[in-house]
C-alpha cells in the first residue's frame, strides 16, 4: 500500500516539475499557455492562448521540451543503472561507471570531436566507445575464467584506466583553441546541445532499457544473496548478469550522448530511493527512476536558470549532491549493512 | 532405491585434490551428517550434491537421473541448499528472502503471484516466525536467520534440504532448536544432508553419519556405530570417549576432561588437566 502511495506520488511530482519546467524559461510562458497549448495539440481542443501558436510550438516543443526530455532520461538512466549494479555486485558504492562505460564513452565522444564536425559521428563514437570499455572489462574478466563479481569489477576498473588514460592523449593532440575546450565543456556535462531529433532516437531505447530493468529487478534481490545461493534457486546467474550489463551499458552510454558527465547522480538516488521505500529491488528500482528523473529535471532548472550564463549540469549535480549525500549518509545506511 | 546417489566422485581445485573417489547414496527421510575437520571437503561435498561443483570425474544422481543433466530450476524445485556464511549486504525484509524461494516456479519474466505469497505465509506458520515478517533480515538473530532460510528452501518446494554448518554461530539453545526442526521435518518425510562440527548433533538426531578425512570417506553408517572414540581420534585428532546415557543416547567426552569424582560443590578442581599448558 504505502509503496503505490510513494509510486503515485513520485510520478504526480514529475509531472508537476516538467510542467513547472517548461513554464521557467528566459521567455516568460504562463502555465496556463503551457497547459492550453498541449490541451490543443493532443485533442485538438479550441483555447485561448496569450502567445502565437507557432511561436509557442518553437518555444516549448523544440526547444524546452527536448531538454526536459533529456533530463529525465538521463536521471531515470543513471540511477536505474546504478542501482541495479549496486544490488548486482552486492555493494552500496557501486555506480554506473564501475565496468568503463563511462571512461570509454568520454573517450569516444572526445575522439569523434577531434575527427568530426558531424554530431552524429560524435554520438556514435560515444555510444559505441561505451560498449567497447565493458566489453574489454568483461572480456579481463572472462581471460580468468568465469564472470565473477570480483574479476569484473576489476575489469571495470582495469578497462576504465585505460580509457582515462586514452582520453587524456586525445585531450593532449586536440586543437588547443577549438577541441579541447570542446571536450572539456563536453565533459562537464551538460544538456546545451539536445535537440528534438536525439530525443526522438533515444527513446525507445531508454523507455525499453528502464522497462527491462524494472521486470528483471526480482532477479537483484537474489542476486544481491551471493552467486551460490542465486544459482541453486535456479537463477542462471551469468545469463541475468550479462543482460543487466549490457542493459545498464546502453543506458549510461545515451546518457553520455546527451549530456556528457552526469557525476554521483547513479550513486546517490539509489540511497536516498532506499531510503524512501527500502532495499526491495522489486519497488527501489522503479522509484530510483522516478526520484532520478525528478532530481535531474530539478537540476537542470537550476543550471539554466540560476545565472545569466549557464553552469554545466555535471557541476551542480556534483555540488548539490555532495553535501545533501553527506547530510543523509547517517540515515542512508539503514539501506544497507 | 538410493534417493541420491554420489558415486565415485573426485574433485581438485586447480591442482590440489579435495575430494577422492567419493561414493555416498542417501536414502528419502534420512538425516545424514557429514563429520569432518576443517578442509576435509565436507563444503565441496555438500556443493558437489546439489551441483553448484561439477565433480572431475564421477557422478551425483537423484532418483536415478544425473543431475548435471537436469535443468537448473528443476533441480531446485528439488534440492534447496542453505549456506553456511550468509552474505547479506541489503536488509532485505524476512518475507521477501522467504519469497526468493519460489524462484524456481517462475518463468523469465515474472512476479510473485497471490499464491507464492500465501505459500511463504504458511511455511513461516509452520516455523512459527510469522511475527518476523516485516523485519530487517540484516537484524535478526542468528537463529531466526537460519529458520528464515529453512523456510525459503520449504517454500522452493525441494524435499531434499543441503545444509552447510547450519549450527555453526548458533547459541546453544539455538542449536537445539534447530535439531528439533530438523527431527520434525525428517518426520514428515524430508531428507537431509547437513556438515556439522559437533559430532553430538549427528549421534542426537542423525540417522547415519558420514566421515570425511582429507576428502576421503573414512566411515559411513548407522551413528551409533561409526562414531566412537577410534574414529574420532582419526578425524579430530583429539581423544574422546562416547558414552552411552541410561537409554540410548550418547554424549561425546573429551578425555582431557578430568572427573574429581562425586564431591561435589567442595573444592573442585580445574577440569582441564592437560600438562604444560600453565602459564605461572
Amino acid at each position: 500500500m504505502r509503496t503505490g502511495f510513494v509510486i503515485t506520488g513520485l510520478a504526480c511530482a514529475l509531472v508537476v516539475a516538467v510542467l513547472v519546467s517548461l513554464v521557467l524559461g528566459k521567455y516568460p510562458v504562463g502555465i496556463d499557455d503551457v497547459c492550453g497549448f498541449f490541451l490543443w495539440k493532443a485533442f485538438n481542443a479550441s483555447v485561448n492562448l496569450s502567445i502565437d501558436r507557432q511561436l509557442l510550438e518553437n518555444i516549448l516543443l523544440n526547444i524546452r521540451l527536448p531538454r526536459i526530455m533529456a533530463a529525465l532520461f538521463v536521471g531515470a538512466s543513471l540511477s536505474i543503472s546504478g542501482a541495479a549494479f549496486q544490488a548486482m555486485f552486492i555493494n552500496p558504492l557501486v555506480s554506473p561507471g564501475i565496468l568503463g562505460v563511462l571512461a570509454g564513452a568520454s573517450f569516444g565522444a572526445a575522439v569523434g570531436m577531434v575527427l568530426s564536425k558531424s554530431w552524429f559521428f560524435v554520438q556514435a563514437s560515444c555510444f559505441l566507445f561505451g560498449f567497447l570499455a565493458v566489453a574489454a572489462a568483461v572480456g579481463v574478466a572472462r581471460l580468468y575464467k568465469g564472470n565473477s563479481i570480483i574479476l569484473l569489477i576489476l575489469g571495470g576498473v582495469i578497462s576504465g584506466a585505460l580509457f582515462t588514460s586514452l582520453l587524456s592523449i586525445v585531450k593532449y593532440l586536440a586543437d588547443p583553441y577549438n577541441q579541447l575546450p570542446a571536450i572539456v565543456y563536453w565533459l562537464m556535462g551538460g544538456l546545451t546541445l539536445v535537440d528534438a531529433g536525439v530525443i526522438r532516437n533515444t527513446a525507445i531505447p531508454v523507455v525499453a532499457g528502464v522497462g527491462l530493468v524494472i521486470s528483471l529487478s526480482g532477479y537483484l534481490n537474489v542476486l544481491s544473496m551471493g552467486d551460490e545461493e542465486a544459482r541453486s534457486m535456479g537463477v542462471p546467474v551469468e545469463r541475468i548478469r550479462i543482460i543487466l550489463i549490457v542493459i545498464a551499458t546502453m543506458l549510461s552510454a545515451i546518457t553520455v550522448v546527451l549530456a556528457g558527465m552526469v557525476g554521483w547522480v547513479g550513486l546517490i538516488i539509489p540511497h536516498i530511493s532506499r531510503m524512501i521505500v527500502g532495499p526491495d529491488n522489486r519497488v527501489l528500482i522503479p522509484v530510483s527512476a522516478l526520484v532520478g528523473a525528478l532530481y535531474l529535471v530539478a537540476v537542470d532548472d537550476v543550471s539554466r536558470l540560476l545565472f545569466t550564463t549557464e553552469i554545466p549540469l555535471g557541476i551542480i549535480t556534483s555540488l548539490v549532491g555532495i553535501p545533501f549525500f553527506a547530510v543523509v549518509l547517517k540515515r542512508a545506511g539503514k539501506g544497507w549493512s | 532405491m538410493a534417493l541420491m546417489e554420489v558415486r565415485r566422485v573426485t574433485f581438485a581445485y586447480k591442482d590440489k585434490p579435495v575430494l577422492k573417489d567419493v561414493s555416498v547414496e542417501i536414502c528419502e527421510g534420512e538425516v545424514v551428517t557429514l563429520l569432518g575437520p576443517n578442509g576435509s571437503g565436507k563444503s565441496t561435498l555438500l556443493k558437489t550434491i546439489i551441483g553448484l561443483i561439477r565433480p572431475g570425474q564421477g557422478t551425483v544422481r537423484l532418483a536415478g537421473r544425473d543431475i548435471s543433466s537436469i535443468p537448473q530450476k528443476e533441480l531446485a524445485r528439488q534440492i534447496a541448499y542453505v549456506p553456511q556464511f550468509h552474505r547479506s549486504a541489503f536488509p532485505y525484509r524476512v518475507f521477501d528472502v522467504i519469497l526468493m524461494g519460489r524462484m524456481p516456479h517462475k518463468t523469465f519474466f515474472f512476479r510473485y503471484s497471490q499464491e507464492d505469497i500465501d505459500i511463504a505465509r504458511t511455511v513461516m506458520d509452520r516455523l512459527s516466525i510469522a511475527h518476523l515478517a516485516g523485519r530487517p533480515y540484516t537484524e535478526i538473530s542468528g537463529g531466526e536467520r537460519q529458520l528464515t532460510l529453512i523456510a525459503r528452501a520449504l517454500a522452493q518446494g525441494a524435499r531434499v534440504f543441503v545444509m552447510d554448518e547450519p549450527a555453526s554461530g548458533l547459541d546453544y539453545g539455538n542449536q537445539l532448536k534447530l535439531l528439533e526442526h530438523i527431527t520434525d521435518l525428517s518426520g514428515e518425510g524430508y531428507t537431509f544432508i547437513k556438515s556439522t562440527h559437533s559430532p553430538e548433533h549427528a549421534l542426537w538426531i542423525a540417522h547415519r553419519a558420514v566421515m570425511i578425512r582429507k576428502g576421503a570417506i573414512i566411515a559411513d553408517g548407522c551413528c551409533d556405530d561409526v562414531v566412537n572414540s577410534e574414529t574420532l581420534l582419526q578425524l579430530y585428532n583429539t581423544r574422546v570417549k562416547v558414552v552411552r546415557l541410561n537409554g540410548s543416547l550418547r554424549v561425546c567426552v573429551p578425555e582431557m576432561l578430568k572427573d574429581n569424582g562425586a564431591e561435589e560443590g567442595t573444592g573442585r578442581q580445574p577440569m582441564f588437566v592437560r600438562s604444560g599448558t600453565s602459564r605461572r
